[in-house]
């Protein structure tokens, strides 16, 4: 029979391709078109059966009883052929919607395809095998050194946290003075490490990391030539410690030195961009172009400079500022920085959370 | 270069620089702030900015900016930051800062 035929070819369709949701979706509904389509004809068939049948019964009832029987199926099939237009119109909408699905699924196939390829160069470049120039793809050593700089910076700050915890347990268990300089050493030292990876990553490419973008959003507020500000540091850390009047002076004194030594930094920043903005301006001359483009470049080559000079300058606020506490205050101070700046990175994760509460 | 002790130590406090860098800049900029108005020679616009940059190197100095406080070499940006950071830039140009 029609119907059994149909429930055939719906199951079947059905069992090919279930494991894809709006494939089985859209082939529920091609079944459903077959069942519709046998109801038609069974409705027809129907309708036909009933016209003969009431043809041959029309010499035994009245003609207006055989309209109103008439007219019944002949609702239900206009009816049905109204559901079937909507039904069908549905199903183009849903096909449109899984196509355009699968146009964006390839393209993001094709770019992850693309990434996979050039992270396989870059841990092939870390392990030494491959040099940058071999690499397939333009500004192959910058991606390279930024993906580099991405892992290490994220191993920075693991074991920045690690330090911060041992200051902590070694401070409360009374440590002796020389043992415990030996960790604020080691966690200056640690610092210095940064430094040094954010200055290989600046010669890489200095806009990404001027950028911040390496940065969690709450330290990206606190930006200031790729980096954090020394004096706002200061002014976080000096009111954790209990100092000695003498120590308070050189310590006021100092935060001074760090505002003009920043001041100083900004204003460089501000001549750069002005003179990087006159560069780019004046590439109207005729022939002149190519030649203001060296100009602009050459500008970069500047910021590159000024940011690892703003490296130097937050280096030396924070050996400066150990160098006029006793170990116990330095190791407080190096604690209270570290856990600062991990409130920032939490604040951060919790921000970006917000928007997961349930209404 | 005989040329360059005669100009820095004839003044208290001599900055060679060049117009393009920034760094430069920003010296000349926290010298002034630090109330010093240092004489400054852009050796890359000034007429004998060639011999200056041929002869800094001998000094001791190999990068601009070049700071000498009262004849002597005091170096680039990173030594004033860290005498300054240190509080010992200050006294260096007690005799040069004016009064206003």
């Amino acid at each position: 029979m029609n119907s059994s035929s149909t429930q055939y070819l719906n199951s079947k369709r059905m069992e090919v391709y279930e494991p894809m949701n709006p494939f089985s979706m859209w082939g529920d509904f091609k079944g459903n078109i077959y069942q519709d389509a046998a109801m038609i004809i069974e409705v027809d068939a129907k309708l036909e059966n009933q016209l003969s049948e009431d043809n041959s019964h029309t010499t035994h009832g009245p003609s207006n009883q055989c309209d109103q029987e008439a007219s019944k199926p002949v609702d239900k099939v206009l009816r049905r052929l109204a559901q079937n237009r909507e039904a069908a119109r549905k199903s183009r909408l849903r096909k449109k919607a899984y196509v355009q699905q699968l146009e964006a699924s390839r393209l993001k196939l094709l770019h992850l395809e693309q990434e996979l390829e050039q992270t396989k160069a870059q841990c092939a470049l870390m392990r030494g095998g491959v040099n940058a120039s071999q690499l397939g793809f333009p500004g192959a050593a910058t991606h390279a050194g930024i993906a580099a700089f991405e892992i290490e910076y994220e191993q920075w700050v693991d074991l920045q946290n690690k330090k911060t915890n041992n200051l902590k347990t070694a401070l409360n268990s009374g440590m002796d003075d020389t043992e415990l300089d030996r960790l604020v050493q080691d966690a200056l030292n640690h610092y210095a490490n940064l430094f040094n990876i954010k200055a290989t990553v600046a010669k890489a490419d200095v806009c990404y990391l001027i950028s911040g973008v390496w940065k969690t959003s709450i330290e990206r507020l606190f930006l200031w030539i790729g980096g954090f500000r020394p004096s706002e540091l200061l002014k976080v850390l000096v009111p954790q410690l209990q100092l000695l009047d003498h120590q308070s002076h050189d310590l006021y004194n100092l935060i001074q030195a760090c505002q003009q030594a920043e001041d100083s930094l900004s204003q460089g920043m501000e001549k750069l961009q002005q003179t990087l903005a006159e560069a780019v301006a004046c590439g109207q001359a005729l022939g002149g172009g190519c030649y203001e483009m060296r100009n602009a470049m050459d500008k970069l080559e500047e910021l590159v400079r000024l940011v690892i000079q703003a490296d130097y300058v937050r280096h030396e606020t924070l050996q400066q500022t150990l160098r006029n506490l006793t170990p116990r205050q330095a190791a407080q101070g190096l604690i209270s920085l570290g856990e600062y700046l991990q409130r920032l990175r939490d604040l951060s994760s919790t921000w970006a959370m917000r928007l997961c509460e349930p209404a | 270069m005989e040329k360059i002790q005669a100009l820095t130590s004839q003044n208290g406090v001599v900055i060679f620089t060049k117009s393009t860098c920034c760094l430069c800049y920003a010296v000349t900029i926290l010298f002034q702030e630090l109330r010093v108005n240092p004489i400054v020679y852009e050796i890359d616009q000034h007429p004998e900015g060639r011999e200056m940059e041929k002869s800094l190197p001998k000094q001791g100095c190999n990068t601009v900016p070049a700071v000498f406080i009262g004849g002597k070499l005091v170096g680039s940006t990173n030594e004033v930051m860290s005498l300054h950071l240190s509080g010992s830039l200050i006294p260096l140009l007690k005799p040069y800062q004016s009064l206003s």
